[in-house]
């Protein structure tokens, strides 16, 4: 699929569509990808394989000045959700872009086949539903779908919500999983459990800011945690207090525009899973406000920049009990 | 806090200008009563309210907070209130998801003419943020006295 990927952007390219396509490079290990914008001469560069996982559609906005033609992208059934969102928000120009949908059979996760204990891995291959790890101690056998990233495992569907044209094939990765399913569980455990769950995943937090930086939504150019001015500048979180602090508010601002893309926690170094708060908000919108997707076409107005008359009180929140 | 002394909550109440604020007003000039311990601070509009300033109380020691505005409807920029309501159920929503007790903030809304109900919302929220003791789970050590 690279080499009629790779063949097609130079088709494109040398009709004059574009003269840059954002892609993903090979990074330090195999396994490894980076973003990178490339040119005719560069593409030799590029990669897609399975270890395609980082969402491109936020690297736009900073071409956007630049741009004069157009840009080539490449968008994963999940980054279009982002890239229609950036689109809604203004931070990208959709006249700039063209579109190419990449297909997607789910993207691997490295670290989760060294949680099976396999180590000095140097090379994988892949044929249907097996992979094949190489390592300097011999090779092993895998189940691909016990080794995705847990984002596909709750995958959206795979039809790109936008693209100018699409190419190669994907295949479903949910198998009908609930993205809710963890979000109920904390729900219905007692205050005090919830509160000893996430004091033990967030005290993990080293504060790299990296969910932030990846995040598609998080976009602002001068962000809260970066104004010295509001006293919530930190490098490191200093105590719980700060710990809370910036979760619930890097969720909070991202609420009603997060696609669900999963970026954050695939990113954390510390294996927060920090979809769990994105999700509770987005339970939390569907069930008041109905059912939405961010992301899903371009120029939607999301729930919390919208309001009914007849919206519930806040007060609905301690009326459901189990609060405190 | 000596020992001999009984605790009392901390409360801040946020005050939309045009609707609660006055309301407050009205509530002090008939000499309602109400804690001495609700500190009052004006905004705008009830939409104001950014989340940051909710958890920045509670690190700075509060033990409650409250959001007054407008009567939905009569926000003074038409509709700020509605957008508070909106996101005010959100941040509550997501405090009780990390295990803290979300009665530990309201929205109540509270006419300019509503001196009686400012009272007494206040003194029922007292009540309720009493009953749930000193705010733990969201203290900063360092902003603590002593
Ligand atoms: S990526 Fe993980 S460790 Fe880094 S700031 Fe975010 S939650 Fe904390
Ligand atoms: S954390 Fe908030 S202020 Fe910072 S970039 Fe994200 S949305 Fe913007
Ligand atoms: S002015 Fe009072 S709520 Fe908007």
């Amino acid at each position: 699929m690279q080499r009629e990927l790779m063949e097609r952007i130079r088709a494109l390219m040398d009709k004059g569509v574009a003269d840059q396509v954002l892609a993903w490079k090979r990074g330090e290990f195999f396994y490894d990808t980076e973003p990178a914008i490339l040119t005719k001469d560069e593409l030799g560069e590029m990669v897609y394989d399975s270890f395609c996982g980082p969402n491109l559609s936020k690297y736009l906005i900073k071409e956007m000045p630049k741009i004069e033609n157009k840009i080539l992208a490449l968008i994963k059934p999940c980054d279009s959700y982002s890239l229609n969102q950036l689109i809604t928000e203004h931070r990208i120009d959709r006249d700039k872009v063209y579109v190419i949908g990449v297909g997607c059979k789910g993207k691997i996760d490295v670290d989760k086949i060294r949680a099976k204990g396999v180590s000095g891995i140097t090379g994988v291959d892949e044929n249907g539903d097996k992979i094949t790890v190489h390592t300097l101690y011999g090779d092993t056998t895998l189940d691909r779908k016990d080794v995705l990233l847990g984002k596909c495992l709750f995958c959206k569907g795979k039809e790109h919500r936008i693209a100018d044209e699409t190419v190669g094939e994907s295949e479903d990765t949910s198998e009908g999983s609930d993205r809710f399913e963890m979000v109920k569980k904390l729900e219905q455990m007692t205050p005090d459990e919830r509160f000893s769950f996430w004091r033990k995943e967030l005290s993990k937090c080293i504060r790299c800011n990296a969910c932030r930086n990846v995040c598609p939504a998080c976009s602002c150019v001068k962000c809260v945690f970066d104004n010295p001015n509001t006293g919530v500048q930190n490098k490191a979180a200093a105590n719980e207090f700060e710990e809370n602090l910036f979760h619930i508010i890097r969720a909070y601002h991202v609420a009603g525009r997060c696609t669900d893309c999963g970026e954050c926690s695939r990113v954390c170094p510390q294996g927060i899973p920090l979809h769990l708060l994105n999700r509770k908000f987005i339970s939390d919108i569907n069930e008041l406000y109905g059912t939405y997707q961010a992301g899903e076409c371009a120029g939607q107005r999301h729930p919390l920049i919208d309001y009914t008359q007849e919206d519930s009180e806040p007060s609905i929140v301690h009326e459901r009990g189990n609060n405190g | 806090m000596p020992m001999n002394q009984e605790w009392k909550p901390k409360i801040v109440a946020f005050c939309c200008n045009w609707c609660s604020y006055a309301g407050a007003d009205l509530a002090g000039s008939s000499r309602l009563s109400y804690p001495a311990d609700v500190k009052i601070i004006r905004i705008p509009c009830s939409c104001r309210l950014n989340p940051l300033f909710i958890l920045r109380a509670f690190q700075r020691g509060a033990d409650g907070v409250i959001l007054c505005g407008c009567h939905p409807g009569d926000c003074h920029y038409s509709t700020g209130n509605y957008y508070a309501r909106r996101r005010m159920t959100a941040l509550f929503g997501m405090l009780s998801y990390l295990g803290i007790d979300s009665r530990r903030t309201r929205v109540e809304w509270v006419s300019a003419a509503e001196g009686a109900k400012f009272a007494e919302t206040m003194n029922d929220f007292a009540k309720t943020i009493y009953a749930l003791g000193e705010n733990v789970k969201l203290e900063d050590l360092r902003c603590k006295e002593n």
